[in-house]
């Protein structure tokens, strides 16, 4: 699903340039649940950021569903972003004066889908993470645990191949987190490859690979047994 | 433009952000406001001047028969030029594209009574057209008209010093009185202010009226006529030039002879008056143009401090999948919406301000302050290029926001 071969990026900050990666290889399948963990600094949310489109590499490739992504142009890489990936934020990044059905409906309008489906597929997702009762309330009205299922089901809504989702749990209390680390697990049971950027084990732990980045390469990258989230709950 | 999604869209971010968008049209509103009030100024100053032009028509030929300097095609000079009724109708024919109104005018001096009150006077026999050349006002019944020509009636219009000599304070109009021992009916009285009494001591007739009682002839004095202004001052010498010629040919006058005909127009006095119009028009429409810029310089400010605001929510749009055109779209015709409502408001408001204040402002040179249909329209349109100006720049700045930029938790 996801190559990565050699990737390098650095930012100038003034006249010396910081080298945030420094060749990155990695390999990610389909139904795979991978966490991306390092201290602050590691350049784990840069990695993510080129996954996920929003920011590009200097040097290396990147293939994402057999498709190499490069050279993007801006309208390109806005509608790759709408077919390939859902994104979830650590602060939700929920439109304030949508409510939640108009949020989760927002990726499918900019897929050019009629008002009438994009309301049932709102409808459907919103139901899927819980939240039906909820579909027409502002943000303003939801707990951070709601606003984040919300969230969760607008990067389900478009039916991405990946799923990135960066501190998902961050801003969120511990029973909270394993809620919504619960719906992530569930949501991979059913196949979808999700990616996890955290810095919390025990979320790392709630996935099924680990990979750990140490001042711009990775430092171990391996397979574990999953927690199921469902335990703590 | 006309996705309705978009509408909803659009429609759902004004309506549930109802201060910044009342924020953003307030300025638009203003800025109409200021425009179409100082734009109706302009055009109350402009009416002032075209009134007290008001007198003389300036876009006027009169043409004068003369006798000829020099021999031509076998006549001999000193030859007594006469025009005709023909005369009249030839040239009337010949240049109808670029005149609005050509008179005939015969002058008599006549002696004129009322029971026991006479007096000399002059009289004036013309086509009913005689009105638009000489601006005369009539203030009591009617001038000559066509029937009167047709009928060859005897009737007169007088000027209103006439009827104060004669009448005393009597209302002349439907009295008949004489002139040279004719009996005439008074149709009606008239007033032509600015030309000096001696205008209003003159005497209207029909032209064929006059012809019949003396002498029976088809004979004219001279021939009056007013071509359209839009030809302007150049138009009007090339136009002038070509009567002569045309005349000179008629009447088999040497094209190098002085003195066949006279042709006389105000051309030099109507370059003036055309100039300082045209000034005041620039003058009006440079103010226009500079309430417009500033009103629009209003609302891209406006609209770039908005963008900023909303640099969150165009990131996570973005981030979903807007592509940039999308984006800029959005904000345009967010712009544009508002720039029209809200312009419109400031248009009526303006409107509304400029009729109540009617003349009230002509002691200060204006009169009747008003904007035309036609520049509501034009306003409208600039209102929403000038919507569509504003809204570009932020609406660009926002199509290069960066996700992760804006997205960036601070």
């Amino acid at each position: 699903m996801i190559q990565i071969k050699e990737l390098h990026k650095s930012y100038r900050m003034g006249s010396n340039s910081l080298h945030v990666l420094k060749g990155i290889n990695l390999d990610i399948k389909e139904g795979e649940f991978v966490s991306i963990m390092g201290s602050s600094g590691s350049g784990k949310s840069t990695l993510l950021n080129i996954i996920g489109m929003l920011d590009e590499a200097d040097k290396g490739s990147y293939v994402l569903d057999n498709v190499p992504i490069k050279n993007l142009s801006e309208k390109k890489a806005a509608i790759y972003r709408n077919k390939f990936l859902g994104f979830i934020f650590q602060s939700f990044n929920l439109i304030n004066y949508k409510d939640a059905a108009e949020n989760v409906a927002l990726p499918l309008y900019y897929q050019g889908i009629s008002r009438k489906i994009r309301k049932e597929k709102a409808l459907y997702y919103l139901e899927k993470v819980g939240l039906a009762d909820w579909a027409h309330h502002l943000p303003s009205e939801l707990s951070g645990g709601q606003k984040q299922r919300v969230a969760i089901a607008r990067a389900l809504a478009s039916e991405p191949k990946v799923l990135l989702a960066d501190e998902p749990t961050g801003a969120l209390d511990t029973k909270t987190s394993y809620e919504v680390m619960n719906f992530l697990q569930g949501i991979n049971d059913e196949g979808k490859t999700i990616l996890v950027v955290t810095h919390e084990e025990d979320i790392a732990n709630m996935t099924k690979r680990i990979v750990m980045l140490k001042d711009g390469v990775i430092e171990k990258d391996s397979f574990v047994e999953q927690v199921r989230a469902s335990e703590h709950v | 433009m006309f996705d309705l999604d978009r509408w909803r869209e659009i429609l759902q971010t004004i309506n549930k952000n109802k201060l910044r968008t009342l924020l953003a049209g307030f300025t638009v509103t203003l800025g109409i406001l200021i425009f179409t009030i100082l734009f109706g100024m302009g055009n109350g100053l402009k009416n002032t001047f075209y009134e007290s032009f008001q007198d003389d028509a300036q876009n006027t030929i009169f043409i004068f028969p003369g006798r000829t300097s020099k021999p031509f095609k076998g006549f001999k000079e000193n030859r007594r030029i006469e025009f005709e009724n023909e005369d009249l109708e030839f040239l009337k024919e010949k240049f109808s594209g670029r005149l609005e109104h050509i008179t005939a005018r015969i002058r008599k001096g006549v002696t004129a009574k009322y029971k026991n009150e006479y007096g000399n006077y002059s009289v004036r026999a013309v086509h009913p057209s005689h009105q638009y050349l000489e601006q005369t006002q009539v203030i009591k019944g009617r001038f000559i008209n066509a029937n009167d020509l047709k009928t060859d009636a005897r009737v007169a219009v007088i000027g209103r010093l006439v009827e104060k000599d004669l009448f005393g304070g009597e209302d002349a109009v439907g009295e008949y009185f004489s002139m040279n021992k004719i009996v005439y009916r008074i149709v009606g009285v008239f007033k032509d202010e600015g030309s000096g009494d001696r205008e209003e001591r003159n005497i209207y007739t029909p032209v064929s009226t006059t012809q019949l009682i003396y002498k029976n002839t088809n004979k004219i004095d001279q021939i009056n006529l007013m071509y359209d202004i839009n030809i302007g001052a150049n138009g009007a010498r090339r136009l002038t030039k070509e009567i002569e010629t045309e005349l000179k040919n008629r009447f088999n006058i040497a094209p190098s002879d002085q003195n066949g005909v006279y042709l006389r127009n105000n051309i030099e006095e109507l370059a003036d008056t055309l100039q300082f119009a045209g000034m005041l028009q620039i003058i009006v429409i440079w103010i226009g143009i500079g309430t417009l810029f500033a009103g629009v310089i209003g609302i891209s400010n406006i609209m770039v401090y908005i963008v900023k605001e909303r640099t969150k929510e165009l990131g996570i749009r973005k981030a979903l999948g807007a592509k940039p055109s999308s984006v800029i779209g959005m904000i345009l015709q967010e712009t544009v919406v508002i720039t029209l409502l809200f312009g419109y408001i400031g248009l009526i408001i303006g409107n509304f301000i400029l009729n109540s204040m009617g003349n009230k402002l002509e002691d200060w040179f204006i009169t009747n302050p008003s904007v035309s249909q036609g520049t509501i329209i034009g306003a409208t349109i600039i209102l929403v290029i000038s919507g569509l100006i504003a809204g570009y720049i932020p609406a660009r700045r926002a199509a290069k926001v960066k996700p992760i930029v804006a997205l960036r938790d601070e």
